[in-house]
């Protein structure tokens, strides 16, 4: 149990890493989508089979998909690896990765102060609990992503309309 | 608990070397099929009715030339072959054959199928995109628009199922369906899931990802041997993959009279991979944006209604 989690962790974190440093992007993102299903396989082993099966579903299988059916519209070839390699300077990294390394040293002193409880017993939480919570508790929280979703929609209407600017005259120009 | 082990091992490994054995068949049957339709012989010369000739095949895909074209890039082209493969075995590992049958019982079984249909997008598009050449890389975005959008109602439809099954779990799916089966109640979902599932799997009218006669082959364009015979079979399980959910989710998987329960179901499902096939014989190939129009401008709509609507009448039962 604790062997796994911890494999999964590593491989989580291993391949978060590799996201930030490989030069190529698409190799870079195929480490995304590894990190997302170690996430994944985490989320399940303590007891969110739902979470586990969404962040597959529309992070590794959806997201993840239409991020990479960009990079692959663009692709720049071989001429981004080296541009990578000239924002990869130490000069550039180093400040955030001393700040982040201070914050992990924090988040490490927290847990093992044992001011978190860090004890292993977890409960089960099924879909239907998920559906309940969300349509009565959260239930404004779901309105307003929603909400929020359609204002993407609609934007993205608007950008992807084609505009009608031919020899028709202006009868039908919108 | 031995005895146990070894059966969970017969299990495992039964349902992993049945799917791959069928699948290679099927490549052969899909031939005969097709040249019987066609009012053609097919491939009738290996063996008895040309049985054999998945065998010459394989042999053959052995011992061509493995080419990996020189400006590929080369550990993607390499791994994009395996992940459909993989994750379409990995999905029958819920897919309940009979009530004994049957690898994992997942109480999150339908969402699994649904990740694992969604992560084999990546074969063809990493496919596409790694062979470095214009119409691999076509392929690939038009299986990359393709999958995600007739993923969306794909999983819309089945919620129907759920709703009246009130489990994600494939088994209980099946046992519920112990009375009618749900395509009579959930006929909409059926036609929807049916359709959605052929886009999935990529076969003739949707297979505008290979389309041969505008990109020679599509996103398989680069690929040669082997790393060819795991596309090739990867879509044959797909095929499988999808007609035994068909038969799970809305025929009532097992469930019929008289014939035990794991000839009914290979029955229903050999049935759905025949319709399959002929509708490959059958239709042509639509244009990509009526394609992608129909999906979203008839396919989700229907989807969307058949959730009302289900959800509706089962409170207004309750």
């Amino acid at each position: 149990m604790n062997f796994v989690f911890y494999l999964t962790s590593a491989i989580a974190v291993v391949a978060t890493a590799m996201v930030i440093f490989h030069k190529n992007a698409v190799h870079a993102l195929l480490y995304l989508v590894t990190s997302l299903l170690a996430v994944a396989v985490i989320f399940y082993q303590f007891g969110a089979p739902l979470a586990a099966a969404l962040e597959v579903i529309i992070y590794a299988g959806a997201i993840m998909v239409l991020i990479v059916f960009v990079i692959m519209m663009l692709n720049q070839g071989d001429s981004t690896v080296v541009q990578e390699q000239t924002w990869l300077q130490p000069r550039t990294w180093l400040g955030p990765a001393l700040l982040s390394a201070l914050l992990l040293a924090q988040l490490i002193l927290l847990v093992s102060s044992g001011k978190i409880s860090s004890n292993q017993t977890f409960h089960y939480i099924g879909p239907k609990q998920i559906g309940i919570a969300l349509f009565s508790h959260y239930v404004l929280a779901v309105e307003l992503a929603s909400m929020l979703l359609l204002a993407g929609l609609v934007g993205a209407f608007h950008l992807a309309r084609r505009k009608k600017i031919d020899s028709e005259g202006s009868s039908n120009a919108y | 608990m031995n005895t146990s082990i070894w059966i969970t091992l017969l299990n495992i490994f039964g349902v992993l070397i049945a799917t791959v054995l069928l699948a290679a068949i099927l490549t052969w049957g899909e031939r005969r099929l097709l040249g019987f339709w066609q009012d053609r012989p097919g491939p009738n010369r290996v063996g008895p009715f040309g049985t054999l000739q998945v065998i010459a095949d394989m042999i053959k895909l052995f011992f061509k030339e493995d080419f990996t074209p020189r400006f590929a890039d080369i550990p993607v082209f390499v791994l994009a072959p395996t992940v459909v493969m993989a994750t379409m075995l990995i999905a029958f590992a819920v897919v309940p054959m009979s009530p004994s049958i049957g690898v994992a019982d997942l109480n999150i079984g339908l969402l699994f199928v649904l990740a694992m249909s969604s992560i084999a997008v990546y074969s063809i598009i990493l496919g596409g995109y790694a062979s470095n050449n214009k119409y691999a890389l076509l392929g690939g975005l038009r299986a990359a628009a393709q999958t995600v959008s007739y993923e969306v109602f794909m999983g819309l439809s089945l919620m129907g199922v759920v709703m009246m099954s009130g489990s994600f779990n494939l088994r209980d799916i099946v046992i519920a369906q112990a009375d009618t089966w749900f395509i009579v109640p959930q006929f909409l979902g059926f036609i929807v899931f049916f359709i959605a599932g052929i886009a999935e799997s990529r076969r003739t009218p949707f297979d505008l990802p290979e389309a041969e006669h505008e990109l020679t082959a599509g996103f398989h364009t680069e690929y040669s041997g082997m790393k060819f015979g795991m596309f090739f079979v990867g879509e044959y399980l797909a095929v499988i993959l999808i007609a035994a959910l068909i038969t799970t989710l809305f025929l009532g998987g097992w469930h019929g009279p008289l014939l035990p329960p794991i000839i009914w179901f290979c029955l229903k499902t050999a049935f759905l991979v025949a319709i399959f096939i002929l509708l490959r014989a059958a239709l042509p190939r639509p244009r990509y944006d009526q394609l992608m129009k129909f999906g979203w401008k008839v396919m989700l709509p229907l989807s969307l209604v058949n959730l009302l609507a289900t959800a509706g009448i089962l409170l207004w039962i309750a």
